[in-house]
């Protein structure tokens, strides 16, 4: 790199402008391959995304922290998107109240079998205990999550990852599970979805239909309260 | 659209300062949702500012998790050292619980969801 272009590069590496910007152009340019091989399952645009930054933070030498010192005004959005929830779920709000009852114990039943499966197998299978732990509150949306592993004695950071990682799968095989399923209601797909893959789920569950958008929505938000109610409850029982 | 983004904002703060206030389990955010749920059903409509602000959010939900995301770079190694479990783990308990739920939830409505 020349003299000039490796000030340049010194002072934009530095600055918010240059990571926030690439992550907006990265994860369009993510969506829009993803839009050409027709939102293919394998095509995710989150996993696309991370790879390609991933790659250009690695070759670049840039830490995580000076990363996300740009990137958090996107993460920050995470918060007003979560209440933005309550509008498609006050559209459906007739047929989900006629619903409470089901969608109550499915909620419990879901819920529990998302963190305590999550970190069963994962002992089973010879993980470490902290690392077990991370997986528990993995189908809650991210903020929630990290928060829970905090109080469970996981590493908080290693949850939003897996977070993620559970948000990008359910993507991917949600709705091609459930249609296998014979699963013809959209409203139960979204249900399942965004109860199992939050907010990156509910992402794919709207391009499925309004109606399987707003119930992810509802899931996710549900669900995001019954972990963390019931995942410091549950502890008990991980550990002994 | 500025209007209904400061609306949200300001849901979101008063589900943070419960949340903190009564020390809820439940992070600040998911209050400020139940909370907008709660005006929008005493309201009995969805502002049209709001209603833009919330479209323009959740029609790209998915990016607002790229940056954490991208955290997945600081975990390589321990995620090498246990990929096993890690993979096993998130890839068996997401198709269970997709499984579960959309199972269950199909069986009650069939049984209890028909009521009017």
């Amino acid at each position: 790199m020349s003299g000039r272009l490796g000030h340049l590069w010194v002072y934009l590496a530095a600055s918010p402008l240059l990571w926030l910007t690439l992550t907006l152009a990265a994860y369009q340019a993510a969506h829009a391959l993803a839009a050409r091989l027709n939102f293919h399952p394998l095509a995710n645009p989150v996993l696309l995304s991370i790879i390609a930054l991933v790659a250009v933070l690695r070759l670049s030498g840039t830490p995580y922290a000076v990363y996300f010192d740009g990137a958090q005004f996107v993460h920050f959005l995470l918060g007003p998107a979560t209440v933005a929830l309550a509008i498609p779920l006050y559209q459906h709000w007739d047929r989900l109240r006629r619903m409470w009852l089901p969608l109550g114990l499915s909620l419990v039943v879901g819920s529990a079998t998302a963190a305590l499966s999550a970190f069963g197998i994962a002992r089973l299978l010879g993980a470490s205990r902290d690392v077990a732990l991370s997986t528990a509150p993995k189908s809650a949306t991210m903020p929630i999550a990290m928060g829970i592993a905090e109080k469970i004695g996981g590493i908080p950071s290693l949850t939003a990852v897996f977070v993620v990682l559970t948000g990008i799968l359910g993507a991917m095989l949600g709705k091609g599970l459930l249609d296998r399923l014979g699963c013809r209601d959209d409203a139960i797909k979204g249900f399942a979805i965004g109860l199992t893959s939050h907010g990156i789920g509910t992402a794919r569950a709207f391009q499925i239909s309004n109606l399987a958008g707003a119930f992810s929505g509802l899931a996710m938000g549900l669900n995001g309260l019954m972990t963390a109610v019931l995942v410091p409850f549950l502890r008990g029982w991980m550990t002994a | 659209m500025l209007g209904g983004f400061t609306l949200l904002l300001l849901f979101q703060l008063a589900g943070e300062v419960l949340a903190k206030a009564l020390a809820l389990p439940v992070p600040g955010p998911v209050i400020g949702m139940a909370l907008m749920l709660a005006f929008l059903i005493l309201r009995g409509g969805v502002p049209a500012a709001l209603d833009g602000a919330a479209h323009g959010l959740l029609a790209h939900l998915s990016i607002l998790f790229v940056p954490g995301g991208v955290g997945v770079m600081l975990y390589l190694p321990q995620l090498r050292a246990e990929w096993l479990p890690i993979a096993g783990s998130l890839l068996l308990s997401t198709l269970l619980t997709l499984v579960t739920t959309a199972l269950l939830l199909r069986f009650l409505m069939r049984h209890w969801g028909k009521k009017p």
